[in-house]
């Protein structure tokens, strides 16, 4: 037992489909059971911060670490992990990139107070209560975590090895990045555990995709129902595949629903956005500014679209007002 | 302490056969213009990857401009229908990204229209002055 490879699992700003995904593992989650000692995992096991602060340096084999870095007490904890932990792991696109929760930083922490303890129509908050990060109760003082203005990817507060991409990260992945490391096969550090092509490469609808596309209309999942066959792009469909990266095994193809962009850009790529807005803008059929404003009219929301997944890994990486940090 | 007074950054990208033949000839003709845009030659506005724009920002310029042949006249046929949609969508993202509408540019220049990039590159160098710097890490 002892000589078993400790792993332990975390969790930061994320929903818990990564957790789901170690589970998704199905038996092959006994095998890794088998070869490794879970030290760590807040979902599932009943361990304490203290008991991995008592842990020597470096005696954690690998620290898998999902989602995205918002609050003080996320950068405590993985800064602990990275120190107790030979090899760090980016568990998914929150952590990998950003994910769902760094369209945030489209705003600051004040407005995303606003929202979630004032302005949404569930909320009754009269007494205008927000999170206070010390408050004190019957004379003693309590404290809460600080909550940041920008969302951070993981590699923007420790260093990471590896980084398994994915919203949530698939378990063939998983399994290979697990594999690789029981039996030291990893490529270099740094690497994206998931092959370096377009997912069109992989697509099982390729096929129909014609030579020359000339959108005059773009469609939304939540608008137009779609062909079960064809190209979404031919279709009119935001599509990420151009700009994303493949290895998910094409779920969402397969759901009939367009590529979202959570596996993240391939190598070489700065901006996962701007390289998808590139390609999508070369296939729309307009030639005047008025007609193309008017098309464009039909993508209410290009950050949250194009950027779904990347948005604090991106160039510019938040919105700048001036005044937020 | 002695202060400075602001002067933007401009990175210009001019395609090959328009208006970066037209930035010549601004030369030849002896026309004098604000310092401020370094030029970036390439072969057509099409080449202008939106990461191109992005990236300028981000390692700290004040503004980007972008030059090209007139609708009609591209070299490459559609090289600047491409761009010019490229533009309209980056613009939008930009402005999302609380990018002022003055910093990104994008222009038609021919080969004959030396006056045209004097005006140009003065004219924003002149607005991107009262606008102030650009901090990408604000």
């Amino acid at each position: 037992m002892a000589d078993k490879p400790k792993v332990a699992f975390y969790w930061c700003a994320s929903c818990g489909g990564c957790e789901e995904a170690v589970v998704d593992l199905e038996e092959q989650i006994l095998k890794v059971v088998d070869a490794v000692d879970i030290v760590l995992w807040p979902v599932a096991m009943d361990f304490k911060r203290r008991d991995i602060e008592a842990m020597p340096d470096q005696s954690i084999a690998v620290a898998f670490i999902n989602g995205g870095v918002r609050m003080s007490e996320q950068e405590e904890w993985v800064h602990m992990l990275r120190r107790k932990s030979q090899l760090v792991v980016a568990f998914g696109a929150c952590a990998h990139l950003g994910g769902i929760p760094g369209l945030a930083n489209l705003n600051d922490r004040q407005q995303v107070f606003d929202t979630v303890y004032q302005d949404v129509p569930s909320q009754d908050n009269a007494a205008r209560t927000v999170p206070g990060e010390h408050s004190g109760v019957n004379g003693h003082t309590l404290d809460l975590p600080r909550f940041w203005d920008t969302v951070k990817s993981l590699d923007q507060v420790i260093d990471v090895d590896y980084y398994l991409p994915g919203c949530a990260p698939p378990p063939t992945l998983i399994w290979g990045a697990i594999e690789a490391i029981l039996t030291g096969t990893l490529p270099p550090k740094g690497a994206v555990l998931s092959p370096n092509k377009a997912c069109c490469d992989d697509c099982p609808r390729k096929d129909s995709k014609p030579d020359k596309i000339e959108l005059t209309e773009i469609k939304r999942p939540a608008t137009h129902i779609a062909d079960p066959e064809l190209c979404f792009l031919a279709q009119g469909f935001v599509c990420m595949g151009p700009a994303t990266r493949s290895g998910c095994g094409n779920p969402c193809i397969e759901g009939n629903m367009p590529c979202r962009g959570c596996m993240g850009p391939m190598d070489d790529v700065f901006d996962q956005g701007a390289k998808f807005l590139s390609a999508f803008a070369s296939i729309l059929a307009p030639k005047t500014e008025a007609e193309i404003d008017k098309l464009l009219d039909q993508i209410p929301d290009p950050v949250g679209t194009f950027y779904r997944f990347s948005l604090p890994t991106s160039l510019l990486r938040r919105r700048h007002t001036g005044a937020t940090v | 302490m002695a202060t400075t007074a602001f002067e933007p950054r401009i990175v210009a990208f001019f395609c090959n056969w328009c208006t970066y033949t037209a930035s010549d000839l601004a030369g030849t003709a002896r026309l004098a213009y604000e310092p401020n845009a370094p030029v970036i030659r390439v072969m057509c506005s099409g080449r202008i990857d939106p990461q191109f724009v992005l990236k300028a920002l981000q390692e700290g310029a004040d503004g980007v401009l972008i030059g090209g042949c007139h609708p009609g006249d591209c070299h490459y046929q559609e090289g600047n229908y491409k761009t010019l949609r490229r533009f309209r969508l980056l613009k939008r993202v930009l402005t999302q990204f609380g990018v002022d509408d003055a910093r990104v540019r994008l222009e038609w220049i021919s080969a004959s229209e030396g006056d045209r990039v004097q005006h140009t590159i003065n004219e924003m160098t002149d607005q991107l002055r009262k606008l102030g710097p650009w901090d990408a890490r604000s």
